[in-house]
């Protein structure tokens, strides 16, 4: 199977927020109220509700305004962080498309997917104590649809398909940003996670970090130690005891109990 | 529009200037996203804001409001100085070569013919030199001093770049810059098209700007032409059907009001119907006849017959110059003239300018009956007090209003069918998606029962005038819901002979054997049936024209003016985007706006106009045959190119105890309102999806002015005009950039609008600040480019 993506082309983003609203919906997920902080923007962050938001960023490129908006989920990366830090077998998973899902009813809420998380996705809910996030619709391309955020966008800002055949997209679009003189244009695609799935055209690559997006996303170092040299070594004791109880038993026996009485 | 969303994709270079399509039409806007992608189309954004369209243009350039007269005519300048104009389109299809009357003149901000003690114009010396016969006498050298060419270019010869920028607040190099790339659509294998929406509208010159914006894309040549045209985006699902289908001032299919010095319909035949200028003009406007008594017949069935006028006596007169445009008639309101107000799916509370007059003339009603879907500010107007008190403490008390108001439950557009006429003049047909919920009903059946309670009322005692209503036609299966099938086939028109639906609008005839309530609409649906329900995908001309799609009035034209989109022997300016072309024997292409069967060289292409071409220079308007810069009714300089004919002179401003104008040293701010992508209006605050997305209102503030007052982000201010005020929170930003205008640095303010004291989310009133001035011509309130103070809380 092919690996799925969705692309963000962020200069053609008008910042509608249909993507928004649609996710909501077709996850049907309840609607709150929003916030003010000197922004268009009015959901400050991802919520277990509220999956998909688009980043307002107002800059300045070489003294020309500029307002850049970038929509802002679960990444959906080859090399998920979310998945090494969760102790929970079978909660995250990642399916054979590249999406990476949660199965809630084996999710314990212990929240380590949130710290293993290069990208601060995923949400904690207080009412049911599980984690939430984006993903992909896998509901929806299960059965051969577009993701609701795709189907909602009016501009062909969002696209989706084969991770590969978008990426000859991105590509296309990045080098006639070039000829139109934006040099610094880049495909964002998370080299420090193996590539993400959900890839983003910026026009100002040089600076991810104006669009809300992190330079460069590596999983934290303590998860790939609990998954990796400490699981080794958490295993190693693990077994090593046992082995060594074993080898005592084998060698001296049963512990034997003294009666004192 | 005078083209259509679909073609926006074919355009070079897309001016969007008075209108912010990504936010406020986003859908649509995906078009122009088409033509960068597919043409490399430039996008350029003239706006007061770096608005969400300019955050993905090509070019953006920062304006005063209110200041586009300028900016355009100082375009039109730059055309004519640098020869960046279509020189043979502009020959061919303009009336560039007629020559005018001796004696007109444009000094000191006033054009010839200006009366001070009446305050209006004696429009004789706008007219043009006739010959013995009554035609215009044309110099196609367009060397004559007094062609329509070398006025225009005298007239604008002021418009500098350095004058633009002086008045506009811009750089004179932002706007050489700007004006080179919509000048580049000027070539004739290049198209440009400009869209606009309200930021053009609500002036106190609106009307003349759109002429200029005509006149600029009469000069390059992008009138009749794919990827060309002057656009504008109709900001509802229907605003498109509702102008078309007559308002105050215009009959169906926009034939004038009768008046009162028309009484009889010869007079009024005589006085609206013009005579050719040219002689080759075709001058379709000659057949008003057909299409007035084909609406008589239409009105009045069997009592209408040649003998009584076609029931003509029963259309009710307006005064000779009486205006019932919004601002008089609320101001009417206000002055106890009128009983009783229906309020049909509107909420003028929170939509009409200068809140504090429209709850003042409201609370002067005997009755009012609003139809809504669910409790307006208009519905609740007499408790504004109490609810909006947070907001505004001076509404006026409910004890003192005595209006008995009742509120009619509407269904919604979900819950009916009928035509959805879009920005693009198409009538699309839609099914209800489900029945209106509880009491609720379908506008026609509330409009039926109205009306045929009230005739009850006349056939049982009487009145002064029962015959308007006596003889209406009601001949609808169901009298109390006509279907919305019957009453579209009853504007389509039919024979009354035969029975038979009409074709089109040339089968309408003036003997009364014809019947046809609109006669644009006529070819909608034919004994072929319901062209508004077709769904074809084909496109056969390749440029997006989908002739099948629905169905586009006039004659399903998709592309109004398309025989100007072609050169004098009938071939297309630019073989890849041809509208239209003649083969010899017919035209082949979009549906003709021409005579199907006249040659290239028999008439002018302007089919309904009495010139047979495009008028740069226009008489019809109130205050001028040329477009000139006035400034807003409330501006922070005087008019910087006739200080002592500032704004309009001709606009219509109030003098009622609520309409206070300001100065500058009071309110030296310039504020503008406007919509956010993400509401609709004043609808979508009582929806939980967009009380989320934008759930406090705000105010727009430019970083430096903040700084300058103390303000940050998040503070309340408190924003005063001379109507009223308004509070919220600071915005600050360097989106909205101060301007330099005539010598003085110029803040502007931006409000948008949305918010009221009914709803899921609630917040101040906007209008409570704007004021009662008017355009002339076309009566909308100058909602942009208004004066006032800002105050930290």
């Amino acid at each position: 199977m092919q690996t799925v993506a969705k692309l963000i082309d962020t200069t053609q983003c008008i910042g509608c927020k249909a993507c928004e609203v649609a996710c909501q919906e077709w996850n049907d997920q309840e609607f709150t109220l929003g916030t003010f902080n000197n922004s268009y923007q009015t959901m400050p962050d991802l919520a277990p509700n509220f999956w998909n938001l688009i980043k307002f960023n107002e800059a300045e490129q070489n003294g020309a305004q500029s307002w850049l908006m970038a929509k802002y989920q679960c990444m959906h990366c080859a090399d998920a962080g979310c998945i090494k830090a969760c102790p929970a077998p079978g909660a995250i998973i990642q399916r054979a498309n590249g999406i990476v899902d949660f199965e809630h009813d084996a999710c314990i809420g212990c929240g380590y997917c949130i710290t293993g998380c290069p990208f601060d996705v995923p949400r904690l809910s207080s009412k049911t104590k599980k984690v939430y996030k984006c993903s992909l619709c896998s509901d929806r391309v299960a059965v051969g649809l577009e993701p609701a955020c795709i189907k909602s966008c009016p501009t062909n800002c969002l696209s989706f398909g084969t991770r590969h055949d978008l990426k000859f997209l991105a590509e296309k679009r990045v080098s006639e940003l070039k000829s139109d003189g934006f040099e610094n244009a880049a495909i964002y695609d998370g080299p420090g996670v193996g590539g993400t799935n959900v890839l983003y055209v910026l026009k100002h690559g040089d600076k991810p970090e104006q669009y809300g997006l992190p330079k460069d996303p590596r999983i934290p170092w303590t998860v790939s130690l609990w998954k990796g040299p400490v699981k080794w070594l958490g295993n190693l004791v693990f077994f090593g005891g046992l082995f060594t109880a074993l080898v005592h038993f084998l060698a001296i026996g049963p512990k034997e109990h003294k009666h004192e009485d | 529009m005078t083209n259509g969303w679909t073609d926006v994709a074919n355009a070079d270079v897309v001016l969007v200037m008075g209108g912010n399509p990504a936010e406020n039409h986003p859908v649509g806007f995906r078009f122009v996203m088409e033509a960068r992608r597919k043409r490399k189309a430039k996008l350029v954004v003239v706006d007061p804001r770096f608005n969400r369209t300019a955050a993905v243009a090509d070019s953006y350039t920062p304006m005063r409001s209110g200041t586009d007269i300028a900016f355009l005519g100082g375009i039109i300048h730059h055309a004519l100085t640098n020869k960046l104009y279509h020189e043979e389109y502009v020959k061919l299809h303009t009336n560039a070569a007629f020559v005018v009357k001796e004696g007109f003149g444009f000094e000191n901000g006033h054009f010839s013919g200006w009366d001070n003690t009446k305050g209006n114009y004696d429009r004789s010396s706008w007219q043009y030199e006739t010959d013995a016969s009554g035609y215009a006498r044309i110099d196609p050298t367009l060397e004559n001093p007094r062609c329509v060419f070398q006025l225009m270019k005298a007239h604008y010869a002021r418009y500098t770049p350095e004058a633009v920028s002086n008045i506009c607040g811009c750089t004179a190099e932002e706007f050489t810059k700007a004006a080179d790339l919509i000048c580049s659509s000027g070539k004739p294998d290049k198209t440009g098209t400009i869209l606009y929406a309200l930021g053009w509208t609500q002036h106190s010159h609106s009307v003349q700007l759109i002429h200029t914006a005509a006149m600029m894309q009469l000069l390059l040549g992008n009138i009749g032409r794919p990827g060309g045209g002057v656009n504008a985006q109709r900001g509802h699902a229907n605003i498109q059907g509702s102008t078309d289908m007559g308002s105050w001032n215009n009959l169906p299919g926009y034939l004038k009001i009768p008046r009162a010095n028309h009484a009889t319909l010869d007079d009024y035949l005589k006085a609206y119907t013009p005579k050719p200028l040219r002689p080759n003009s075709l001058n379709y406007w000659g057949n008003t006849s057909k299409f007035m008594v084909s609406l008589l017949k239409a009105y009045y069935g069997r009592h209408a017959s040649k003998e009584n006028g076609f029931g003509y006596g029963n259309i009710p007169k307006a005064g000779e110059t009486e205006n019932y445009g919004w601002g008089h008639f609320f101001d009417n309101m206000q002055k106890g003239q009128l009983e009783g107000f229906i309020s049909f799916g509107m909420n003028p509370v929170a939509n009409g300018p200068n809140t504090p007059k429209m709850l003042d003339a409201l609370s002067k009603l005997k009755w009012m009956v609003v139809v809504e879907n669910f409790e307006t500010e208009t519905a609740a107007f007499w408790n504004a007090r109490k609810l909006g008190e947070k907001f505004y403490p001076t509404y006026v008390e409910a004890s003192n209003i005595q209006t008995e108001v009742l509120l009619l439950p509407a269904a919604c557009f979900a819950e009916k069918d009928g035509a959805f006429v879009n920005s693009s003049r198409w009538l699309q047909w839609k099914k209800a998606a489900l029945p209106p919920p509880g009491d609720a009903k379908v506008d026609q059946e509330i409009m039926a029962r109205i009306f045929l309670k009230v005739r009850e009322l006349y056939e049982k005692e009487g009145g002064t005038a029962p015959k308007p209503l006596l003889e209406m036609t009601w001949d609808y299966a169901n009298p109390l819901s006509p279907s919305l099938e019957e009453v579209a086939r009853e504007v389509n028109g039919r024979d009354v002979a035969t029975n038979k639906q009409l074709n089109g609008f040339g089968e309408l005839k003036d003997d009364g054997s014809t019947v046809c309530g609109n006669w644009i609409y006529s070819g909608s649906w034919t004994e072929a049936g319901n062209l508004m329900a077709r769904r074809g995908q084909e496109d056969p001309t390749g440029l997006g024209l989908y002739p099948n799609w629905s169905w586009s009035w006039p004659a399903n034209r998709r592309i109004l003016y398309n025989r100007a989109g072609a050169d004098s022997t009938g071939k297309g300016w630019d073989p890849q985007r041809t509208p239209l072309r003649w083969d010899g024997t017919r035209w082949i292409g979009d549906t003709p706006d021409y005579k199907a069967d006249a040659k290239p060289e028999d008439m002018g292409a302007f089919i309904m106009l009495p010139e047979g071409v495009a008028k740069l220079f226009a008489a019809d308007l109130v205050e001028g045959p040329f477009p000139e810069h006035y400034e807003p009714v409330e501006s922070p300089v005087p008019n910087p190119l006739h200080p002592n004919v500032s704004h309009n002179p001709l606009a219509p401003i109030f003098h009622g105890p609520l309409d206070k104008l300001g100065e500058a040293k009071d309110y030296p701010y310039v504020a503008i309102t406007y919509r956010l992508t993400e509401h609709f209006h004043y609808w979508t605050k009582h929806v939980a999806s967009g009380s989320q997305l934008q759930t406090n209102f705000f105010v727009e503030l430019p970083e430096a002015l903040a700084n300058e007052k103390g303000i940050k982000g998040g503070d309340l201010v408190r924003v005063r005009s001379a109507r009223g005020m308004v509070e919220g929170p600071a915005l600050v930003t360097k989106r909205i950039r101060p301007l330099r205008v005539a010598g003085k640095t110029v803040y502007q303010v931006g409000i948008p609008i949305h918010w009221g004291f009914v709803g899921r989310v609630r917040g101040p009133l906007v209008n409570n600040l704007t004021p009662s001035a008017y355009d002339p011509n076309a009566g909308t309130p100058e909602y942009k480019g208004f004066l006032v103070n800002v105050e930290k809380v």
